[in-house]
């Protein structure tokens, strides 16, 4: 039977991947793939919890978060392709002024 | 101890996701994303929640990946994808990973969640007749706030996408 803490120290190495991500790749598209992974992170770690106190709350908290993660990454790839239409680029270092 | 289907999703799901931020093409770095997602819909399943596990395949795997692999194709360029980082800051990425991983991973297991009688996982898990009652009583205002915005991300989106210059020029010639 697994444990708690078997499921928050997979969690843990999920982040610390997302965090290298993030801080690491300058391409757009690998940065929201980075912030996929942290919320996953964090979600697995809600029904995890939720299961340890049998508790639905937990897991009500997993369907919202999953809900917000993909408004977010509908959001996020719009604004990629406008910025690639404007720069002809998705490195982020090459958005370096934000003019229209 | 965990049992081997823990350790292999496990396995399945970091090295994907380590995949997805390494690979050199693009678009095999979506697909690795939408298989570490799968990995954790099974830890969802393991869970004994399978109905956030399957709204977490609809989501992620039917639409975020689908998502994200029309954007690869639409912002496809062939020389910026293999352009490398500097290896300096990929070395700090990788100390900063294995900082991190270490101090949060001795804060949890030197913490009381290490101790099995303290947490334990125990019962029988929750029904989703627990969820659906949830979700309609209490957490309702939650719910209608949620699917507002929903709505409102996909308009955005939308409205951040759509060209004027070539709206306008259509609507001169017809």
């Amino acid at each position: 039977m697994n444990e708690l803490i078997d499921y928050i120290i997979v969690s843990t190495i999920l982040v610390a991947v997302g965090i290298y991500g993030l801080v690491v790749k300058r391409n757009a598209i690998r940065m929201i793939f980075a912030i996929e992974i942290i919320a996953n992170a964090a979600n697995i770690n809600l029904v995890a919890f939720s299961r340890s106190v049998n508790n639905a709350q937990g897991q009500l908290f997993a369907l919202f978060s999953i809900a917000i993660a993909a408004a977010e990454v509908a959001v996020g790839l719009g604004i990629i392709i406008i910025a690639y239409r404007l720069y002809k680029e998705i490195d982020v270092e090459e958005f370096r002024s934000m003019k229209g | 101890m965990a049992d081997p289907v823990f350790i292999a999703t496990a396995v399945l799901t970091i090295g994907a996701a380590i995949v997805a931020l390494e690979s050199r093409e693009l678009i095999y770095g979506g697909i690795a994303l939408a298989i570490s997602m799968l990995g954790v819909a099974g830890f969802f399943l393991l869970l004994d929640s399978p109905f956030v596990a399957m709204f977490q395949i609809t989501v992620y795997v039917g639409a975020v990946a689908v998502l994200v692999i029309f954007t690869v194709m639409l912002v496809r360029t062939q020389e910026l994808f293999s352009k490398r980082e500097d290896r300096g800051r990929k070395g700090a990425g990788i100390v900063l990973l294995i900082i991190l991983m270490a101090s949060l991973g001795a804060i949890f297991i030197f913490s009381g969640l290490n101790n099995p009688n303290v947490m334990k996982i125990q019962g029988s898990g929750i029904n989703f007749t627990a969820i659906g009652k949830q979700m309609l009583t209490y957490y309702s205002p939650a719910l209608i706030v949620l699917g507002l915005v929903l709505a409102a991300a996909i308009i955005g989106a939308l409205t951040l996408a759509r060209r004027e210059d070539l709206e306008q020029r259509h609507e001169r010639t017809d």
